[in-house]
């Protein structure tokens, strides 16, 4: 009985060596997805859980590993410089993600309205996406230059005291950048508005037209509605486009006048190659990452927690 | 945790601008002259102008000489045709030290361009290949966390791969910067492959499978030549992704001499010495945003497909 176990024992334990195999079984694909494997484990999880680590040491010129526990937080919320910089975030992101998001949506109603020269009208309001934050943030500081751009105009047709300079203005500052910024990126919001119009029958239009209902209502009380899943994935890539704001604010402003347009990203870059301040950057840039989950997780548990309940 | 065929769906968009934009729906105007109609074309164009507007004050203020800017206004049209701020802008403005123009950036980015864009493009269609037709054990969960790792802002990556790359005795160099679009460009470029590939019947895979081809056969004599539409597109996000780079290029290149083209364009416009040469300025900018505007309008739908697949990139 004993020798039978065992040697089932035995058996068994031959088939079990088998399963190491299926590591080499289909080996290629596997050695082809190393340099996949490698982003995701050792770039995006270990430099992520790296920086999380080190935002709790006091590293100053150079990364060290003394732990400080709040220590960098605690010095990140008495800085004028990252609350000034949330605040103007706030500013830009809420401001910029209504009007993207309106204009976006507006722009596409229009063009879905079966109108002449479509293609060229979706093309000139697409083309500034194709070009850099740098690019855009020089163009439109020369177009609000105070003496020659728009200011400029003004006074010149008469009216002398015509004020209009956001960037040297710490007030409006950030409604400049703004300015610059919904010229680059509500193109690609219109782009996928009119993909979701074009997605919803024609049937429903029919249908309202037949029960009488205004233009405007179908849109607000029938369209909208549908295209929900189209606005989640609008704010989604608008909000995630936000949270990175720094090459616009390098051109344009420089973060000035005196520190009116700082932004979380550029303070990071300031305190980890500029400052010497390591310890500051990587607590800034933990607190980016918050604010990613903290817009991330809602949207994935609808999207998840609606596939599960459907 | 989560089934990226889920997160996936997230760009439903990329199909479906492609697939909708093939013809106008909606209801259709009534007579051509309507009131509406004049009020849907007027905002319409009043909204181009403003689109347009930065491209032709770019296009006037580069070919005017520096009086007649300070005479006039930015949208003034130039009494005076000059293409004297172009030559200078390419071939002799200064950044810090050196004197040789906006040139030296172009020349770095198409030498940063070239192999980012086929490393980037070769290693994400390898992987979308092997994560729709060679799935193996972990192959979904690496696939979700590099999704996952896209929308992670690259501020909380950028130190730990300065030091991976001073281990690698790249930091500062070109291939360095290299390595680090080729990393930045695999979620989307993966995801765009992925989807593509797994539409691809797998009686074809399995008929090659029979007729004994195998993982690069496979690749190389069936997926990849029935690919086409969709390696252009990941051409197209590649090239101009990676540029109109600027923080990259600002934190792996460690000397001046080495920048790309929008690193150098900031250090030119924005340089604080000297008189500020607003013609010059408009002409270096408009040079650096020549290249994705040309490929823009030269590949049309394409674009407007590879940006709506590549905005999760940001």
């Amino acid at each position: 009985m004993a020798l039978v176990q065992n040697g089932a024992r035995a058996e068994s334990a031959a088939t079990r060596a088998k399963p190491p195999i299926r590591l080499f079984r289909n080996l290629m694909p596997k050695i082809a997805s190393i340099p996949m494997i490698f982003t995701a484990l050792v770039v995006f999880v270990g430099g992520t859980i790296w920086t999380i680590v080190y935002s709790f040491t006091s590293s100053g010129l150079l990364p060290r590993l003394d732990w400080a526990g709040l220590q960098q937080y605690e010095r990140l919320w008495e800085t004028r410089r990252w609350i000034v910089s949330i605040q103007n975030l706030a500013i830009y992101g809420i401001c910029s993600l209504v009007l993207t998001l309106l204009l976006g949506f507006v722009l596409a109603a229009l063009l879905d309205r079966k109108i002449r020269f479509e293609d060229a009208f979706r093309t000139i309001f697409l083309y500034p996406f194709a070009l850099s934050f740098i690019v855009t943030g020089l163009i439109w500081q020369w177009i609000l230059n105070p003496e020659f751009g728009i200011q400029g105009i003004v006074r010149g047709l008469g009216w002398e005291s015509f004020n209009f300079d956001p960037l040297y203005n710490a007030d409006i500052v950030m409604y400049g950048l703004l300015i610059a910024g919904l010229w680059q990126g509500t193109g690609l919001i219109m782009c996928i508005m009119l993909a979701g119009l074009r997605g919803i029958d024609e049937d429903i239009w029919k249908a309202t037209r037949i029960d009488g209902i205004p233009t405007w209502k179908t849109y607000v009380f029938v369209i909208i509605p549908m295209m929900r899943p189209v606005f989640v994935t609008s704010v989604v890539l608008i909000a995630s486009g936000i949270v990175k704001l720094y090459d616009l604010v390098v051109a344009m402003t420089a973060g000035g006048p005196g520190i009116a347009s700082e932004v979380p990203a550029k303070y990071v870059m300031n305190n980890m190659f500029g400052g010497q301040n390591m310890g500051q950057g990587f607590a800034a840039s933990t607190m980016m990452l918050l604010s990613v989950v903290i817009i991330l997780v809602p949207w994935a548990y609808l999207e998840f927690g609606g596939r599960k309940r459907g | 945790m989560a089934d990226p065929g889920i997160l996936g769906s997230t760009l439903p968009a990329a199909d479906a601008v492609r697939e909708r934009l093939s013809g106008p729906h909606g209801p259709r105007p009534k007579r051509a002259l309507s009131g509406t109609n004049i009020m849907l074309y007027g905002t319409l164009l009043i909204v181009a102008m403003y689109y347009l507007l930065p491209l032709y004050v770019m296009l006037v203020t580069s070919v005017k000489g520096m009086p007649e800017i300070r005479l006039g206004n930015v949208f003034s049209p130039p009494m005076e045709i000059t293409f004297q701020p172009w030559v200078k802008a390419w071939a002799e403005a200064c950044t810090g030290i050196n004197c040789d123009g906006l040139s030296r950036g172009f020349w770095n980015s198409v030498r940063i361009l070239i192999p980012s864009v086929i490393l980037s493009i070769a290693i994400a269609s390898v992987n979308g290949y092997a994560l729709s037709m060679w799935k193996f054990r972990g192959s979904e969960l690496f696939f979700t966390i590099l999704i996952l790792g896209a929308f992670i802002p690259y501020q909380v990556m950028l130190y730990p791969i300065v030091i991976m790359l001073r281990e690698a005795g790249l930091y500062g160099s070109l291939t360095g910067l290299v390595l680090v679009h080729v990393v930045f460009g695999m979620p989307i470029n993966t995801l765009l492959f992925r989807n593509y590939f797994a539409a691809i019947p797998s009686e074809l895979f399995k008929a090659a499978r029979v007729d004994g081809a195998g993982f690069w056969g496979i690749y190389f004599r069936i997926v990849m030549p029935m690919s086409l539409p969709i390696f252009v597109v990941a051409l197209i996000i590649q090239v101009t992704g990676i540029w109109n780079d600027f923080l990259f290029g600002v934190t792996y290149i460690s000397s001046p001499e080495r920048y790309p083209m929008t690193v150098q364009l900031n250090n030119i416009v924005n340089s604080v010495q000297g008189v500020k040469e607003y013609n010059v300025n408009m002409a270096a900018t408009l040079l650096t945003g020549l290249v994705p505007l040309v490929i823009y309008f030269a590949s049309g739908r394409l674009f407007v497909r590879g940006i709506a697949a590549g905005a999760v990139k940001g």
